[in-house]
């Protein structure tokens, strides 16, 4: 394995990464506030759709972006109405959203495209395009350093790099600001902002809209910038390894970039080497090098890589009066 | 800024004005009146259940009032959340912390009052106001230790910080001593003193009346959701405040012989619980129960009733002995559960009837069967129950002990509270203990079914069965009960032959004070 393999595996690794940044950090943001979110799958989609379908009818991706964000915005909203207004169950609103999602795109996808749930291939403005640095080309020509900065961090779309700023982003708002505060306090004790004259209802629903955003992000990036168009389920649980990666994280804004990072590292090996030779062992076969993010995704949610212990009021809707 | 003008200096800092709060079915609080005056520390006594926290909930905006009205310092305020009481310089400290166990104390202090986007400026602010406050009020606190790292007493001085931070005239503190140890207790009332002092307002919630004559200038007492009386303090009592807090309605006496008892039934030795917080619930509590006698447990709610009934049902663990008929049975791990104590012949009767002893959303023949649905009764064979035979069943035990609606197929939570615990009762009873622990028979009963419930309890003792009759009302205790103990702060602080007492001398018992201490002199009863 050489030098400049290692690089391009870390190159798709930031590619493959970026989705489940996103996904994850919106995550953060619901879950921080106590609303927990297993729709983040059916966000992500159907912002993939709807970005994609739009990129494909007016051309534009950033027409697109928008209409992704409406969307991904709406079923966030769903969710918060169930889950704050409402005070229903959290898990039911957010399997309800990723089935609505699934089935919503499919259908509406035939409906207007007739391509089986796809949509039209993007080019052009329709897609998010690798954005070269500036002397990508001499640089790279420094050895050892060179290829990092045109290889590695040169040559990506917006989308990615909008996603590693939003790591340090996310942990200035948590940390640094009031409304940091008052949603890492509204996820443990929401009688405690509740008694501090602050609604809890409001700081909720900022939070599940944020979340919203974030998905819608991570969807249109996937199908206009990852790939060139939508294809039926294309999310492929990305949703929920971000989940574990959240828990992974420890619901840390760094953490989990490393855990995401982590997460599209396997990715990136299982589609560089298809098939591993280990002496003595045999071909490993490409299935299984495909399965290891979902392997590592079950050995994070059943426990085994410590404890981690989520916000103390997630999952719980506030009521007041007894 | 101590000495701005009133628009009415004479105006009472406080002031309730017919306030009422009900809670579905349940009347918190009944008609309201409360004036306090500025720079005074007022006590509010009652017990657990009477409406303090409830009101002072509503004074603090968290509840809001059926109706009545608000005046802060003359001034009628339309308390619609925590926010507008905040604003109006009340300041609570809860009896649960509102705290956020992962947070700083300095976090937790700014909260919500942090007063610009980028929290670093309230931070710094708050550092400094805190050393400030620690000095005037030894009010001493790390403030950058997490909350989970400190003591409860410490806990509740972030709680004390956060109402001073956020200036207010006013502070409510609701049962503050209840996680206390003494020491921290007698810090806390000196931080009163010294607050009250500067010219702050205190309320007190508590149902300890010691509390209440050492620190207090006024005092008012709550009994089931009313204000039965507002006192000062230096012209009452210890006894006074008791009686009223427990109050004396109408007698209702049941028949009673005398009977033989026999031997010694239930012990119980050395009985101590510890709740999930720490704070040590029941302290070497012993006793027995004789053949045909009835034990009555009287105290105000919230000195180690629950969990005396708990842990001799079996609901939760215990250490020390507990003995049936000679028998020793676990009380803690293997064996210890709620059926092995029903196998052993201890039958209970939870003071929680909705909680514990009934599936409200179930049948009312159901209910019948529960915790003995595996004998065999209830069972066609080792697979299938035998339904039919349970609602038989039921019908009988529903007519035997006057249940109405007299129908098996009737929802639970349809029935009224008298006919719930009748359920309750005639699942217990029918399948004939040794032993029959009751918590608070009728609570919530009407007056027909108490009467009703008061004669199986006897009936049954007649039968020679040890009862064990946890009660906070002391007429029922009076009426049932053979022997009364009385139990004070997870103790029993004093035993007596129901004969040979009176309901003053067991109002002292249950206000802490025991005999031959010399404080109070026992007086006669004014009954």
């Amino acid at each position: 394995m050489d030098y400049l393999t290692i690089i391009q595996i870390l190159d798709s690794m930031l590619r493959l990464s970026a989705p489940l940044i996103f996904a994850c950090l919106a995550g953060l943001f619901s879950e921080r506030s106590g609303i927990f979110d297993i729709g983040l799958e059916g966000k992500m989609l159907a912002s993939a759709f709807f970005s994609a379908a739009v990129a494909a009818a007016t051309g534009s991706v950033w027409l697109g972006l928008m209409a992704g964000l409406t969307a991904s915005m709406v079923l966030a909203a769903i969710h918060g109405f169930a889950s704050i207004t409402f005070q229903g169950n959290q898990l039911i609103s957010g399997v309800a959203i990723n089935f609505l999602a699934s089935g919503m795109t499919a259908l509406i996808g035939q409906n207007w495209f007739r391509l089986g749930g796809r949509t039209p291939s993007l080019s052009g403005d329709g897609r998010f395009l690798p954005i070269e640095f500036p002397f990508a080309e001499s640089i790279g020509k420094i050895p050892f350093l060179g290829p990092i900065y045109s290889e590695l961090l040169s040559g990506h779309t917006i989308l990615v790099y909008v996603a590693l700023l939003t790591v340090p982003f996310t942990w200035w708002l948590l940390f640094k600001t009031r409304f940091g505060l008052r949603l890492r306090a509204v996820g443990e004790n929401p009688e405690a902002v509740d008694t501090g004259g602050v609604s809890v209802s409001f700081l909720r629903y900022r939070a599940v809209l944020i979340c919203g955003l974030l998905c819608g992000l991570g969807g249109a990036y996937l199908a206009t910038g990852m790939a060139a168009g939508f294809i039926r389920d294309m999310t492929a649980g990305k949703g929920f390894i971000a989940l574990a990666a959240l828990i992974f994280a420890k619901w840390r804004p760094a953490y989990a970039l490393y855990a995401c990072l982590l997460f599209g590292f396997l990715e990136a090996i299982a589609i560089r080497y298809q098939n591993i030779t280990i002496e003595g062992v045999g071909t490993i076969p490409v299935q299984f090098m495909q399965a290891l993010p979902y392997i590592l995704t079950i050995v994070i949610l059943a426990g085994l890589v410590g404890k981690a212990i989520p916000p103390k009021a997630g999952g719980e809707p506030y009521v007041k009066e007894r | 800024m101590d000495t701005k003008v009133q628009h009415d200096s004479a105006a009472p800092m406080i002031e309730l004005r017919g306030i009422s709060k009900s809670f579905g079915p349940v009347q918190a609080n009944k008609n309201i009146n409360l004036k306090v005056n500025k720079g005074s520390i007022h006590g509010i006594v009652g017990e657990n259940g009477a409406g303090k926290s409830t009101l002072m909930s509503i004074l603090y905006g968290f509840y809001k009032s059926d109706s009545g009205e608000i005046y802060i310092n003359g001034k009628h305020i339309n308390i619609t959340d925590s926010h507008v009481a905040i604003e109006a310089g009340i300041g609570m400290v809860h009896q649960h912390f509102k705290l956020v166990e992962n947070f700083t104390v300095l976090e937790n202090v700014i909260l919500g009052t942090e007063n610009s986007f980028l929290i670093n400026p309230a931070l710094n602010n708050a550092r400094v106001l805190l050393s400030d406050l620690a000095s005037t009020y030894s009010l001493e606190v790390n403030p950058d230790a997490l909350i989970e790292d400190l003591s409860v007493g410490h806990q509740q001085r972030v709680e004390i910080l956060k109402a001073l931070y956020r200036q207010a005239d006013i502070l409510i503190l609701d049962e503050p001593t209840g996680v206390l140890t003494p020491a921290e207790a007698d810090h806390l009332f000196n931080i009163l003193r010294n607050l009250s002092k500067e010219g702050k307002t205190i309320i007190l919630i508590t149902h300890k009346l010691k509390e209440i004559m050492s620190v207090t200038d006024t005092v008012s007492v709550m009994r089931r959701g009313e204000m039965t009386a507002t006192l000062e303090t230096s012209k009452t009592n210890p006894q006074e405040l008791a009686e009223l807090m427990v109050g004396r309605s109408v007698l209702l006496r049941v028949e009673k012989d005398t009977t033989e008892v026999g031997d010694k039934s239930l012990e119980v030795h050395d009985l101590s619980v510890t709740d999930k917080r720490g704070v040590t619930a029941l302290k070497n509590v012993s006793f027995h129960v004789r053949k045909g006698e009835i034990l009555g447990i009287a105290g105000v709610a919230g000195n180690g009733q629950t969990e005396l009934l708990e842990a001799l049902g079996g609901i939760s663990p215990a250490t020390g002995t507990m003995k049936i008929d000679g028998e020793e049975i676990p009380l803690l791990g293997k064996g210890s559960d709620a059926r092995s104590k029903r196998e052993y012949g201890v039958s209970h009767v939870p003071e929680d009837r909705q909680k514990l002893g009934l599936i409200l959303d179930f049948f009312a023949w159901e209910n019948i069967a529960f915790g003995y649905h595996h004998k065999d009764e209830f069972n066609r064979n080792w697979l299938l129950m035998d339904n039919g035979k349970t609602r038989e069943i039921a019908r009988e035990e529903m007519a035997k002990f006057d249940i109405r609606p007299p129908t098996p197929n009737n929802l639970v939570k349809n029935f009224s509270g008298g006919n719930q615990q009748k359920i309750v009762l005639a699942r217990e009873l029918e399948q004939h203990p040794k032993v029959l622990i009751v918590g608070q028979p009728t609570r919530g009963v009407d007056i027909g079914a108490i009467e009703f419930i008061h004669q199986k309890i006897i009936d049954l003792r007649n039968k020679g069965v040890a009862i064990l009759l946890v009660s906070v009302e002391l007429d029922e205790i009076f009426s049932l009960s053979d022997r009364v103990a009385v139990l004070f702060d997870g103790k029993i602080i004093g035993e007596r032959i129901t004969e040979e007492t009176n309901e003053s001398e067991l109002g002292l018992l249950m206000a802490g004070i025991e005999d031959g201490s010399g404080e109070q002199p026992v007086m006669e009863s004014v009954a």
